[in-house]
């Protein structure tokens, strides 16, 4: 059998509007993914322990506050730190269209913003998981 | 009979609907009522379920004549970046004509951070402003007469510093306390269930909302000390009746929280407001804002012996739906929030904040916000909505949807009743879970074109990025930092040092009324930090269950 694509749905900094994270975090497990997620307010030390500790396949941010900038590039950063190479980031949430050339230079494979169905999300990370 | 004439003229009406459903099926996903008739109201009492507006039940709204005397204060919520930066935003509004203040903090101060915590790397002047002492809160409140306006500050776990703070800058102006008009959100409970900015666990937190009533009613009559909000349950995905029953449950834990610490109902229950979602389907939530006055009333008076009429009226903020904007073809937000507007009118309620149409993208720009304000205005000085009392009251429909939600929220509060009260129910995760499992159907809704959003499941067209959004500055952290550092070199450390301990001692003791202890420790430029690093080493700090 093949091995199940395994998730991390974290949600960093501050922010605690966690309606689109639980909504693709379901719909990713409701699509046969095996889905840890995190909860609100952690650190970017904290998700990269996290993808480390629970052997994920990607990581998936969401932030709706505005430090998208600030804090996707440290947990890529991170990642890559601790070797975890192989894991597919992508974010998600109120994302400015101009900042997502910077973000994906720093490692964030591919930014969603609001109206994305589900599905799209899904298929992207099936298409692209290492 | 005439009953039973129009039972037999429905039956054939019935009849003759399932004909035309057999060659035309309707479209799916709409209510079941088709059409309402006096059968769908059937035992409806005029005196006792709808009453007259400003009397028990305030069906019909808590004035006696609504906005033919005064429209509703326009409250824009309002600010980013830093205290500076605000203050130019919130004298803009004043003279554009809104009549209220409404500050957003951002999240370190909403967290009790302040802006040097490496928490608040990348957050600060973010969403809201940045608040670390009250030398912030000076220049956010300069050329201000606090007198006159009144201020609604959205803030939760740190309520009581920043009302301290608050005081502390109107008696500095040589403004008394007991002249002071506002609101504190101060609501911690749906910050547990639904928004998130909590710090300490439920017992002291409910600990600093009961001792703000409690000063209050002593030093600031005129505050409202809470606003137990539904706005944020809503948009966090809940349906219309979960959003004010789980905002009712929370209101019964606060009032059974400060009858238990001795206060009388009576003393505190006229200042608690409440804050609602203007969502999207307008009839529906014409009868949610009806609804909930009704139900509150019957709490208040039934349920906790409240003999004061003023302790029974359901007094609302409303903002419209900021879910609900949409990123694609933004223009058409502003008609969204023009109907979500008439809603909230049209629902009685006392406030309201209009949303602009490049939220789903950023922060608004000045540009956008006039029209989110003149949106209110037109509303308000064109449309008739606002000269007649409760327009809709008397609809068949909108009566039979007023009293199915009154139903849908008496079943869920006592489910909640039956866990132990809303603390329990949030700490076993049930309201999250509701929430979130409306949501979902939400979604799915959406992606299965069973709910249409224009411009994102239909009517989609190629568009261009969009341009001129507002951006704050990213020196924005620097220069608060360097604020701070700067302020903390030139205050009275010892002094700081001898207020802070004293609150210490204070917030192991129970029965001290922390508000004092606070505002001493303001008045020397202790930090947001300081004071809450205080409470939290005390309290300790809220761990979430964490559910899907």
């Amino acid at each position: 059998m093949e091995k199940r694509i395994r998730v991390l749905v974290a949600k960093p900094g501050l922010d605690g509007h966690d309606r689109g994270a639980k909504v693709v975090a379901r719909a990713l497990r409701d699509a046969g993914f095996e889905v840890i997620y995190t909860g609100i307010r952690l650190t970017p030390e904290q998700i990269a322990e996290a993808a480390l500790q629970e052997d994920v396949n990607v990581v998936a941010l969401s932030l709706l506050s505005g430090a998208h900038n600030t804090l996707f590039p440290r947990i890529a950063a991170l990642l890559k730190q601790k070797g975890l190479t192989d894991i597919l980031t992508i974010g998600g949430g109120v994302i400015p269209d101009s900042d997502i050339p910077g973000l994906k230079a720093a490692g964030i494979a591919e930014v969603f913003t609001p109206g994305t169905p589900t599905t799209k999300i899904i298929e992207y990370i099936k298409a692209n998981v290492k | 009979m005439a009953n039973e004439s129009l039972k037999a003229k429905r039956e054939a009406y019935d009849a003759k609907v399932a004909k035309a459903l057999a060659k035309n099926p309707e479209r799916i996903n709409l209510p079941k009522l088709r059409l309402a008739t006096p059968l769908d109201i059937e035992g409806f009492d005029y005196e006792k379920d709808l009453g007259f507006p400003g009397e028990y039940p305030y069906t019909r709204g808590v004035q006696p004549t609504m906005y033919r005397g005064r429209f509703w204060t326009m409250r824009m919520y309002a600010g980013f970046s830093t205290a500076e930066e605000s203050n130019k935003r919130y004298r803009y509004l004043l003279e554009s004509g809104g009549t209220g203040l409404s500050c957003a903090f951002d999240l370190p101060t909403q967290i009790g951070l302040d802006s040097d915590d490496p928490k608040s790397e990348g957050e600060i002047g973010k969403v809201g402003v940045a608040i670390d002492s009250l030398a912030d809160m000076e220049i956010l409140f300069d050329q201000i007469d606090l007198g006159k306006v009144s201020t609604s500050m959205t803030i939760n776990a740190p309520a009581s510093v920043l009302l301290a703070m608050y005081i502390a800058v109107a008696e500095k102006k040589g403004i008394s306390a007991d002249k002071l008009n506002g609101t504190i959100q101060n609501d911690i409970l749906k910050e547990y269930a639904a928004r998130g900015t909590y710090i300490f666990p439920p017992k002291p937190s409910m600990r600093l909302i009961t001792n703000i009533f409690a000063y209050c009613a002593q030093n600031v009559p005129h505050w409202n000390t809470i606003s137990i909000s539904g706005y944020h349950i809503r948009e966090a995905g809940s349906t219309a009746s979960q959003e004010i029953a789980f905002t009712i449950a929370d209101g019964i834990a606060y009032c059974e929280a400060a009858i238990k610490a001795g206060l009388n109902v009576d003393d505190f229950a006229g200042r608690l407001s409440f804050f609602w979602n203007a969502h999207n389907n307008v009839l529906e939530e014409v009868a949610k804002f009806r609804a909930s006055r009704r139900v509150w009333a019957k709490v208040m008076k039934e349920r906790f012996g409240a003999t004061n009429p003023k302790s029974w009226m359901l007094r609302v903020h409303t903002q419209t739906a900021g879910s609900m904007l949409t990123a694609q073809q933004p223009d058409n937000n502003v008609v969204r929030v023009a109907l979500q507007t008439a809603a909230a009118v049209m629902g009685g309620t006392q406030s309201l904040h209009t949303n602009s149409k490049d939220e789903a993208l950023a922060l608004p720009t000045e540009a956008s916000v006039r029209v989110a304000l003149r949106t209110q205005q037109i509303v308000a000085e064109e449309s008739g909505l606002a000269d007649v009392v409760d327009p809709l009251g008397g609809s068949y429909y909108v009566e039979a949807l007023t009293n199915q939600i009154e139903a849908e929220c008496w079943d869920y509060i006592k489910k909640i009743d039956d866990q132990g009260g809303a603390v329990v129910a949030i700490e076993k995760g049930y309201i999250q879970r509701e929430i979130q499992d409306s949501a979902y159907k939400w979604q799915m809704e959406v992606e299965k074109k069973e709910r249409i959003i224009v411009g994102v499941n239909k009517y989609q067209i190629v568009e261009k990025p969009p341009e001129g959004l507002l951006r704050v500055d990213a020196a924005v952290g620097e220069f608060q930092k360097g604020k701070l550092a700067k302020m903390k070199a030139g205050r009275d450390n010892a002094a700081v040092a001898a207020k802070l301990a004293a609150l210490e001692s204070a917030c192991k003791d129970e029965n001290v009324n922390l508000m004092p202890v606070i505002k001493d420790a303001v008045l020397v430029y202790a930090t947001l930090g300081e004071i809450c690093g205080v409470m939290r080493k005390v309290f300790g700090e809220y761990q979430p269950t964490v559910s899907l």
